[in-house]
């Protein structure tokens, strides 16, 4: 068996990833970086719309309007400590992005421009066009390619994490599967960053790309690392009809309508001084609203940009013409575009202090995997990018010189054997007429209908039921592919297993939370209830197997909760 | 709606090589991505294709569609058939780069290639204290290649690339010009002697496949024009693609036409005997074939070459598409 030992592992090559490593290089440490995609993959890709940059000139706006709009967006779950540091450290962020080369969007007078986001009272997101975190992550990822960075560090790009390593109460590296060989080994490391994204694909349909399966979330999990927030799933207000695919937030931003059949700006009805850019739980229950009640054309609202006109379409929405023209045909400029609101981004996770450690020590995480937490119960649009550069970076900051004068353990090569055994009881098992695809379809469908944007005791318990189903076959199904080289059968098999546990974690969440708040819905209790439920549910997996459901205080620090009205 | 695909498939543990036939029903507005993962996922687990966002911006899904380099999620099966359920779509693996499994290729020979351009920002002096101040229609300009996702279409399709291994090809040579026109970068000069070397910017042919194939207009043939000019504007001219350039226009300045005989020694260089002798047997054909006009033998320029009627309109179109020639930005303050 081949050894690996490095200071740092970073598991996931998005912007959280590449963030850490290459602070972590910046402070001396021998990095590695494990990504079952190659980092420009990574689905953080996909933020269109924005990065918000407090304290970045007077555009960016003074940190403190950004952390008390985040603090209100969150519904106040979230912890103001984590809010102040993410918008504290949030500008200088953006500004060392700029400096790296990403080709922000100007004013006339040369400085950056910014639009406005759900949520935000003022314009204070920086873009690209609408490529704003495609354009960030390659940077980063020009940045690792300097022949200085690219040298040292190791890549296993296309690895597929299998388990984390805790031995002696420590978290010391992972097992990953080589997916181009099929080869499994043990990279050993001092300190490992957990950035391995969401979990979108625990719905049908999501906003979220094909490889967001809540890995990293259920590899912590497994190794006891606490779970936080894990009912607090964002709907988007806007992703495309049929597709599943997100428009950005940006587009309401420049000025887009939400229209119902009727042609009327429904907004009115439920946030009449922020309209179409409230926050977007209440947009996406606005838009639900309508739905259910009818005011729909085939399931859908409208998103109208025909009077943004064709020019600012063009130089500042041009992803949106060309999804729009490409996938539905439909002429943004000129046509209303179909939409309604979807699954897109997972404001639980990983639990981390403000440096992304968890309790376990030598395990970090950062990003969309963790809650660290700033987002609550509800993430404000253009802040995701924000989380995952400061608290990527953070995090590296801490573990290296936390993990100065640290020897490495030797792993015994049972660590591995035992998921090598995993594997192979997989590919052992006959194919009993089930499918693996079957499977997560009906885990996502099942998840959409009833741990959606409105929650009712019967529907939670109802998927329970659903879940342990899908459990029992999920022990029993098999692979039909057994090679060796680009076995993504087996990947598929394998992602499965870390969704079911994240839709077990949401649900069991979900009933838990007798309240309204944010992202989190239940028409049996219609209120926020502060006095019961200011607190964060933390689910912990215990050493003999079975499941701990704990609560954590939230922080507050200035900003008192008042009710949130937009 | 029927869909029928035959798709290449490579076995890298049996060593075999064939085609997989998959008839689907999907639903009308499919594309070949839906297609390929259904048949992935409910006939034939082993068949592997990389994928991801389903939306065109993570660049995992290129693979050649009917012969043509395309991202499977952007290519709606009723374009490509036409509505002719009969039509088999054949789908492989893109060129120029060898295959790991079925349409899996190893892209790591295009990823030496981007690194082998400097691909990170060079800044010219200190870093400032905000961000740097830089007209809005450079960062549009440069926003059009960064759409490029790096999915390798462009250099699938390249034909230089087919037949030299050698040229940077379209991918890299597009980020090239990322960083060239970017005004915070300093080291525009440097960068453009090096992209004239041997395999760099003048050894594309123009043949546009780049342009066509590539999914999100990035359009790298243009990127790579425009490193051109801006190579001769910096006095980058000591090579074969530059005195080409300048032999050709001055050619069409002085007479209206391509002055066939001054052509290749104006080009590689007047005393540079032993290439001008390997063109010889090309020259002595065309010479044959009444190509080489023995009025041409003055060269452009020099007194009593050929001259076309109606000069004045020639070299009106020449100066107004000097004009049209953009200028690098430049940081502000």
């Amino acid at each position: 068996m081949a050894v690996y030992e490095h200071d740092v592992l970073v598991i996931g090559g998005g912007l959280a990833g590449m963030r850490a490593a290459i602070a972590a290089q910046q402070l001396g440490a021998d990095v590695a970086m494990v990504s079952k995609v190659h980092p420009v993959r990574s689905h953080s890709n996909a933020a269109q719309g924005g990065i918000n940059g407090p304290g970045v000139g007077e555009d960016g706006g003074p940190w403190e309007e950004h952390a008390f709009e985040t603090t209100k967006a969150s519904d106040y779950l979230g912890d103001q400590d984590a809010i102040t540091v993410l918008a504290q450290d949030g500008g200088g962020e953006v500004l060392q992005m700029e400096h790296w080369g990403v080709v922000f969007s100007r004013k006339p007078d040369g400085r950056m421009a910014v639009r406005r986001f759900g949520g935000m009272g003022k314009a204070r997101t920086f873009f690209v066009g609408a490529i704003t975190g495609q354009a960030i992550l390659h940077v980063l990822y020009e940045q690792l390619m300097h022949p200085a960075r690219f040298q040292a560090m190791r890549m296993y790009e296309e690895w597929f994490v299998t388990s984390l390593i805790v031995d002696d109460g420590q978290c010391r590296g992972c097992v990953a599967l080589n997916i181009r060989t099929g080869e499994l080994h043990a990279i050993t490391a001092k300190a490992t960053i957990v950035c391995t994204g969401g979990l979108g694909r625990v719905y049908e349909p999501s906003t979220n790309a094909l490889i967001c399966t809540g890995d990293g979330i259920a590899q912590a999990y497994r190794v006891g690392a606490p779970i936080m927030d894990m009912e607090m799933v964002q709907i988007h207000p806007t992703t495309l009809k049929g597709t599943g695919v997100l428009i950005t937030e940006g587009a309401r931003g420049e000025g887009a309508y939400l229209l119902n059949k009727d042609g009327e700006r429904f907004m009115q009805k439920y946030a009449p001084n922020m309209m179409e850019l409230a926050s977007r739980d209440v947009v996406s229950r606005a838009e639900q609203t309508e739905i259910d009640e009818g005011r729909d054309v085939d399931g859908c609202v409208f998103l109208d940009m025909r009077h943004l006109g064709e020019q600012l379409i063009k130089e500042r929405l041009e992803e949106i013409y060309e999804i729009a023209r490409d996938l539905v045909n439909i002429d943004i400029a000129k046509e209303l575009l179909p939409i309604l609101p979807g699954v897109h981004y997972i404001m639980g996770g990983i639990k981390t202090d403000v440096d992304g450690l968890t309790p376990v020590p030598g395990l970090y995480s950062a990003g969309e995997a963790a809650c660290v937490s700033v987002h609550g119960a509800n993430r404000v649009g253009a802040n995701s990018l924000l989380d995952t550069l400061v608290f990527g970076r953070r995090a590296a900051e801490h573990a290296v010189p936390w993990l100065k004068g640290k020897v490495f353990r030797p792993i015994p090569e049972s660590v591995v054997e035992k998921d090598r055994a995993m594997i192979r009881g997989i590919l052992d098992r006959p194919m009993d007429g089930d499918r693996v695809a079957r499977i997560r379809r009906d885990m996502g469908v099942s998840m959409s209908a009833n741990v959606g944007i409105f929650r009712t005791p019967e529907r939670l318990n109802k998927q329970v039921e659903e879940l342990k189903a899908l459990r029992a076959r999920y022990e029993k199904v098999g692979v039909e592919h057994k090679g060796k080289v680009f076995n993504t059968d087996l990947l598929f098999h394998l992602e499965l297993g870390y969704m079911l546990d994240c839709a077990e974690m949401i649900t069991k969440s979900a009933i838990e939370r007798k309240e309204s708040r944010g992202a989190h819905t239940r028409l049996d209790y219609p209120d926020r209830n502060d006095a019961e439920w200011l607190k964060h549910i933390v689910l912990t997996k215990q050493p003999d197997g079975s499941e701990k459901m704990s609560y954590l205080p939230v922080t507050i620090t200035q900003w008192q909760p008042q009710e949130r009205k937009y | 709606m029927k869909v029928k695909l035959k798709v290449k498939r490579t076995d890298p543990e049996k060593g075999i090589t064939g085609y997989s036939q998959y008839t689907l029903d999907m639903h009308d507005s499919a594309t070949l991505l839906d297609a390929l993962i259904s048949a992935r996922e409910y006939e034939d687990g082993s068949l592997a294709l990389r994928c991801s966002c389903r939306s065109a911006i993570c660049g995992s899904c290129a693979m050649r569609v009917d012969k043509r380099a395309r991202l499977a999620c952007r290519a709606k099966v009723i374009a490509i058939t036409g509505g002719d359920e009969e039509h088999e779509i054949l789908v492989e693996p893109m060129g120029n780069m060898p295959v790991i499994k079925d349409l899996v290729i190893d892209q790591e020979s295009f990823w030496t290639k981007i690194r082998q351009v400097d691909p990170y920002l060079q800044p010219a002096g200190p870093v400032p204290e905000g961000e740097y101040r830089v007209p809005n229609e450079a960062m549009l300009d440069l926003t059009h290649t960064m759409n490029c996702i790096m999915c390798g279409g462009c250099v699938s399709d390249c034909t230089v690339l087919e037949v030299d291994k050698n040229f940077i090809a379209p991918a890299a040579l597009a980020k090239a010009y990322r960083f060239a026109g970017d005004p915070r970068d300093g080291h525009t000069v440097e960068r453009l002697q090096k992209l004239s070397e041997y395999g760099g910017i003048w050894d594309c042919t123009r043949c546009n496949m780049c342009v066509e194939v590539c999914p999100k207009g990035v359009a790298p043939m243009n990127r790579i024009l425009q490193l051109r000019e801006m190579a001769i504007e910096a006095g980058i001219t000591n090579n074969t693609g530059a005195r080409h350039t300048a032999i050709f226009t001055k050619s069409i300045v002085d007479g209206g036409r391509l002055n066939e005989v001054w052509m290749v020694p104006g080009s590689v260089g007047m005393f540079n005997l032993p290439r001008i002798m390997t063109e010889l047997p090309g020259a002595l054909k065309m010479l044959r074939a009444g190509k080489l006009p023995l009025a041409q033998v003055i060269p452009p320029g020099a007194p009593g070459s050929h001259k076309m009627k109606g000069m004045d309109r020639v070299r009106n179109v020449v100066r107004k598409s000097a004009m049209l020639k953009p200028k690098k930005a430049e940081v502000t303050d």
